[in-house]
C-alpha cells in the first residue's frame, strides 16, 4: 500500500504540473491522469491485448476523473467511426463498475497518445474484446477509491460503506455522500492493487448487456453540431486539396502553378514528395494547392499543369490480373495448411468437382472523405483529424516531418466511417508537410470523393480456386484450395507475394472442416496498387468462395445446402489447426485456449440461422433461400438471406437472418445496429463492389461509377438473433464479422431462386444477361 | 453580389457566384452540419432546405440561391427537437452520423409535403442520402415514426 501511495502520489504531481490534464480536468475534485507502475490486471481469461503495441491501461487515473458536482468525465481514447465502442460502450464499461449514473457522465476525446491510453489502434473488431476486463477493473479501481474516501470521512469500516448510483452508503446507518462530495478525498488515495478489487456481479450491471444507453453523440449528430475531420475549423484556417499521382508509384516530372496561380484565393502551390515503396502511409506523389477557401482550392487544383512519371505499376490492368491469379491457381502454390494427401486423394476420387471464384479489389468509400487540420507554432505541430489510429498516426507524422513525438498533438475529432481507410494517415502527413509552408496559420486538407476512391488502400483482389474429390458413396474425401491475392505486407515491406500470416488467419487456413485430406495453398501475387485493411479484410473473399462452393456441392450432390454445410464442419470439437499449418495459426492475435475455433458454436449459429429463417419452407418462383456461416475476428456467424428475382433480373431481398456469437454480448444494441449496417455493406460489395484499374489508373471516381446501396434497395429487415452467454464467455469482434457471410448467402438465395450460380463478385449485371 | 437568408438570418455574399452553396455555408459561415460527402448531388449529405425544398448544397452555386431562404440542420429546429430529429434518436439511428443531418433534412422535407408517406414514398424520397454504414432499415423506421401514419 505505501509502495502505491508514494508512486501515485509522484506521478499525478508532476502530471498535473505538466498540464497534461487541462483537457479533462474539471473544477476540482478527482482529477488524475497517469498510470500507476506495477498494477496488474487480475484477467478472467488472458486475451491478445497485451501483446498490441502499447498494450492495455487499467488505471482509473488515465480516464477518469470526478468534479465536485459529482459529474463523471471518462475520457474515449479509442476513435468512434459509428461502431459506438470507442465512445459509447467502453466509457458505459467503467460506469457500470463504478456504479455510475449515466446522465452525470460526459465523454471528452483522448489525444493520440498510446504510451498514455495503451493500443488505440481502433482496427481488428478488437474494442470491446480486447478492453471489457482492463475498463471493468478501471471502474471498480474508482468505485473503491471512493468507498475507501466515505469510509474515512464518517470514520467507520469500508465494509460498511457501498457505493450505489452515484452515491456512497453508510449500511448501518442509512448516511449518504454524492460521489462528487469524497471526490477529492478519493483523490489523494492510492490505486487499489488487483487482488483488492471487486468486480460486480453480472446480476448488478446496469448498462452492460442491457443495451439501454444511447450513443453518446447522438444529440449533437442528429443536431448538425458533431464534427468530424472535414469539419474541423480553426481560426485564420487555410484550406488545401492535392492532385495526386494516377499511379501508385508515379512522381512528379514537372509542374507548372502559374494558371493555379492566378485562381482568386489561391495563395500557394506546394509539392509533396512521394515515399519508395513500401511507403507505408507516406502520402503519394502530389501538387498541393492552399487556398483561402475550399472552393478555390479545387478550382487552382483543376488549373495546374502536372507531367508525371507513372513508374512501374502504369500497366497495372485488373483484366489481365485476373487471368494472372487465375492462371497462378492452376498450379501448386506454396503449401500454407495440409492434411492427409489431397493429392493422391484426388487422384482417386470418384468425382472431383472443381470451381474458381474472384472478389475483385474494393474501396472503402467512407461517407466522410478523409481529411486533417494541421498547425505547426514554434515547433511544435499540431494536427486535428478523423484517425482509427491516432497514436500511430502522431509517431507516423513525427516520423516523416523528422519531428519528436513529444512536440506532436493529435487531437481526433469522430470518425464519418473508417472501415479501415483511416487507419492509414496518409491525409494527415498530408496536412503535417503543408503547415510547413503557410507561416504558423493552420491548413486543412480535404479530400474529395474522387480522391477517396481513386486513391485508397484498396481491399485485396483474390481469386480461389477449389477442388472436392468425392468417393464412391459421395463422400467428401479430399479437399483443395488455392488462392492467389496480391498481400497488404506489400505496404509495409518488401512484397512477400504470398499471404503473411495475419492473412492466413483470415478465413484462409481456419475452414473448419471434417475432411479427411485438405490442403491449402497460396498462390503467388504481385501488388501494383496500395492494398489495406478493408472492413472484415480477406475473410470477404474467402468465405464468399467457401461458402459459395459448399452450396455448389451441396446442389451437384441434390443435398440441402444447410445440411451439407453441418455435414462438412462435422461434430462439435474443437479444432486443432498447429499440426497442420506451415506459419503459426494467428487466431486474430489472441490466445487459443479463450479463443478456440469451436465447431459447436459454428453450428448452432448455423441452426439458429436457419430455425429463425424458417429454413426450407417452400418459396414461391422467383424467391430463394440461401445460408452461409463464418467465424472471423473470433466470432461465430451465420446468415439467411432471402432474396426475389424478377424475370429482367432485378433482385430485391425481403428479410436477412443473423445469428452471432460474439460471447458475452456488452451493448446487444449496438451489436445490432453493427448486424444491420454490415449486411447493407455486404449487399454493396457483392451487388456493386469493384475498383478495376487500367494503365495503372482507378477507373472509377465517385458514387455514379462505384456504387453504393441505396434505400430502396436494402433489405426490407434484417434480424439480429444474438446467441446469449454470461460474462464468462470471452467477449469477442463485432464491427467486421456480421459482413462475410452476407454475399455467399446472397448467391446462394439468388441460385436458390434462379438456378443462376455467382462465382465472380459484385454481381452486376450478370443476372439480366 | 447575392443577399440570402440563412436559418433566418440576412446574408450578403460577395463572392464567386459560381461557388456551390455547400462551400459558403461550411467554409464561409461555418455550418458544417451540412456535410461534404460527393461535390455532385449523387450522396444528399450536404442536403438543405431552399424555400421549403430538399436540395443538395454541392450542386447549387450561390448565384442560384440569391434572395431564397436556406435552412440547414443548425436551423432546422432552434432545441433540436423537430420530430424527425426525435425519431431518429427513439430509434438510435445513426452510426457514424456523418450522413444523418442530410438525410434528416431530406425526411423533414419529405413530411413537409406528404405527412403520412407509403412505404415506397419513404424509399422514393430516401433514395438520394447514401448511408455507408447501412442504417436504412432505422432510418426507414424513423421516418415512418415521425410521419401521420405512424
Amino acid at each position: 500500500m505505501t509502495y502505491h501511495d508514494r508512486s501515485t502520489e509522484l506521478i499525478i504531481n508532476n502530471v498535473s504540473r505538466r498540464g497534461i490534464l487541462k483537457g479533462i480536468a474539471a473544477a476540482g475534485g478527482l482529477v488524475l491522469a497517469a498510470q500507476i507502475p506495477g498494477i496488474r490486471a487480475a484477467l478472467a481469461y488472458p486475451t491478445g491485448a497485451e501483446e498490441m503495441p502499447n498494450g492495455v491501461r487499467t488505471d482509473p487515473h488515465i480516464f477518469l476523473s470526478i468534479a465536485k458536482d459529482g459529474t463523471v468525465t471518462i475520457v474515449a481514447a479509442r476513435a468512434e467511426m459509428g461502431t459506438g465502442a470507442a465512445r459509447t460502450t467502453l466509457p458505459m464499461i467503467i460506469a457500470d463498475e463504478l456504479d455510475a449514473n449515466w446522465e452525470r457522465v460526459r465523454i471528452v476525446q483522448g489525444e493520440g497518445d498510446e504510451k498514455k491510453y495503451g493500443n488505440q489502434d481502433t482496427d481488428g473488431s478488437r474494442s470491446v474484446r480486447h478492453w471489457i476486463q482492463p475498463l471493468r477493473q478501471c471502474g471498480a479501481s474508482a468505485r473503491w477509491m471512493l468507498e475507501q474516501a466515505a469510509a474515512k470521512r464518517w470514520n467507520v469500516n469500508v465494509s460498511e460503506v457501498e457505493a450505489v448510483y452515484h452515491e456512497l452508503v453508510h449500511q448501518p446507518t442509512g448516511r449518504k455522500l454524492g460521489y462528487g462530495d469524497v471526490a477529492e478525498e478519493a483523490a489523494a488515495l492510492p490505486t487499489p492493487r488487483a487482488d483488492q478489487i471487486r468486480l460486480k456481479d453480472p446480476s448488478a450491471f446496469r448498462y452492460m448487456g442491457k443495451g439501454n444507453v444511447p450513443v453518446v453523440d447522438l444529440f449533437d449528430i442528429t443536431t448538425g453540431r458533431a464534427v468530424y475531420g472535414q469539419d474541423v475549423m480553426r481560426p485564420g484556417m487555410k484550406f488545401a486539396v492535392v492532385a495526386r499521382s494516377p499511379v501508385v508509384g508515379g512522381t512528379i516530372v514537372s509542374y507548372d502553378a502559374s494558371a493555379a496561380l492566378k485562381v482568386p484565393g489561391v495563395e500557394k502551390v506546394v509539392k509533396i514528395d512521394p515515399t519508395p515503396a513500401p511507403a507505408k502511409f507516406n502520402p503519394l506523389a502530389g501538387v498541393a494547392v492552399i487556398a483561402k477557401s475550399t472552393f478555390a482550392a479545387l478550382k487552382g487544383r483543376d488549373a495546374l499543369q502536372i507531367v508525371w512519371d507513372d513508374g512501374l505499376n502504369k500497366s497495372y490492368d485488373s483484366v489481365a490480373y485476373k487471368a494472372k491469379l487465375d492462371e497462378a491457381n492452376k498450379s501448386p502454390g506454396k503449401v500454407e495448411r495440409n492434411v492427409g494427401d489431397p493429392d493422391k486423394a484426388l487422384g482417386s476420387a470418384a468425382k472431383v468437382i472443381t470451381r474458381e471464384y474472384y472478389v475483385p479489389h474494393l474501396a472503402h468509400a467512407a461517407m466522410e472523405p478523409p481529411a486533417a487540420t494541421a498547425q505547426l507554432t514554434n515547433g511544435k505541430l499540431e494536427v486535428w483529424s478523423s484517425l482509427q489510429s491516432p497514436g500511430g498516426a502522431r509517431e507516423d507524422i513525427a516520423k516523416r516531418l523528422g519531428m519528436d513525438v513529444a512536440d506532436v498533438t493529435v487531437h481526433n475529432v469522430l470518425l464519418g466511417g473508417g472501415f479501415g481507410r483511416k487507419s492509414k494517415c496518409d491525409y494527415a502527413i498530408e496536412a503535417a508537410l503543408l503547415a510547413k509552408e503557410t507561416g504558423g496559420a493552420p491548413v486543412k486538407v480535404a479530400w474529395t470523393r474522387e480522391d477517396d476512391i481513386r486513391h485508397g488502400f484498396y481491399h485485396t483482389v483474390t481469386a480461389d480456386r477449389f477442388e472436392a474429390g468425392l468417393d464412391a458413396n459421395n463422400k467428401v474425401v479430399t479437399w483443395r484450395h488455392r488462392s492467389s491475392a496480391p498481400s497488404i505486407l506489400s505496404t509495409f515491406a518488401p512484397d512477400p507475394k504470398h499471404p503473411f500470416f495475419i492473412e492466413l488467419g483470415l478465413g484462409l487456413v481456419d475452414a473448419p472442416f471434417d475432411i479427411p485430406n485438405l490442403r491449402i495453398e497460396s498462390g503467388e501475387a504481385e501488388a501494383h496498387t496500395r492494398i489495406g485493411w478493408f472492413r472484415s479484410v480477406n475473410n470477404v473473399a474467402h468465405a464468399f468462395s467457401i461458402q459459395s462452393f459448399v452450396a455448389e456441392m451441396a446442389h451437384e450432390l441434390g443435398r440441402d445446402p444447410k445440411d451439407f454445410l453441418l455435414e462438412l464442419i462435422g461434430p462439435a470439437r474443437i479444432v486443432d489447426l498447429s499440426k497442420q499449418v506451415t506459419t503459426p495459426y494467428w487466431n486474430n492475435g489472441e490466445p487459443i485456449e479463450s479463443y478456440p475455433i469451436d465447431t459447436g458454436r459454428l453450428r448452432h449459429v448455423i441452426e439458429v440461422a436457419a430455425e429463425r429463417s424458417e429454413w426450407g419452407r417452400r418459396m414461391p418462383r422467383g424467391r430463394g433461400l440461401g445460408i452461409a456461416a463464418h467465424r472471423s475476428f473470433v466470432t461465430y456467424v451465420a446468415t439467411v438471406v432471402e432474396v426475389e428475382v424478377d424475370a429482367k433480373g432485378r433482385l430485391s431481398i425481403q428479410r436477412i437472418d443473423t445469428a452471432i456469437d460474439c460471447g458475452y454480448a456488452v451493448n446487444p444494441e449496438r451489436i445490432r445496429s453493427q448486424i444491420e449496417g454490415a449486411a447493407v455493406m455486404g449487399l454493396t460489395l457483392a451487388r456493386y463492389g469493384e475498383i478495376t484499374h487500367k494503365n495503372g489508373r482507378v477507373e472509377q471516381s465517385n458514387f455514379n461509377d462505384f456504387q453504393l446501396i441505396r434505400i430502396d434497395e436494402a433489405p426490407t429487415e434484417t434480424r439480429v438473433h444474438i446467441v446469449e452467454h454470461g460474462i464468462d464467455v470471452p467477449s469477442s469482434g463485432v464491427g467486421e464479422p456480421g459482413v462475410p457471410p452476407l454475399a455467399p448467402a446472397l448467391c446462394n438465395a439468388i441460385f436458390a431462386a434462379t438456378g443462376k450460380r455467382i462465382r465472380r463478385l459484385p454481381i452486376g449485371d450478370q443476372l439480366s444477361t | 453580389m447575392a443577399n440570402i437568408q440563412v436559418n433566418g438570418q440576412e446574408r450578403t455574399f460577395e463572392g464567386d457566384p459560381s461557388m456551390p452553396l455547400m462551400w459558403y455555408l461550411r467554409d464561409e459561415l461555418g455550418l458544417t452540419g451540412t456535410k461534404f460527402g460527393c461535390g455532385v448531388a449523387l450522396c444528399g449529405a450536404c442536403t438543405v432546405h431552399i424555400n421549403g425544398d430538399a436540395v443538395r448544397a454541392c450542386a447549387i452555386q450561390m448565384s442560384d440561391v440569391a434572395g431564397k431562404k436556406v435552412v440547414t440542420i443548425e436551423g432546422l429546429d432552434p432545441n433540436g427537437r423537430h420530430p424527425v430529429q426525435v425519431a431518429w434518436r427513439d430509434l438510435g439511428v445513426p452510426q457514424c452520423g456523418y450522413c444523418q443531418a442530410g438525410q434528416i433534412m431530406n425526411a423533414a422535407a419529405l413530411l413537409a409535403k406528404t405527412p403520412a408517406p407509403t412505404d415506397t414514398e419513404i424509399d422514393a424520397a430516401m433514395a438520394g442520402n447514401l448511408c455507408r454504414c447501412g442504417c436504412y432499415q432505422r432510418i426507414h423506421a424513423a421516418v415512418r415514426a415521425a410521419s401521420k401514419g405512424a
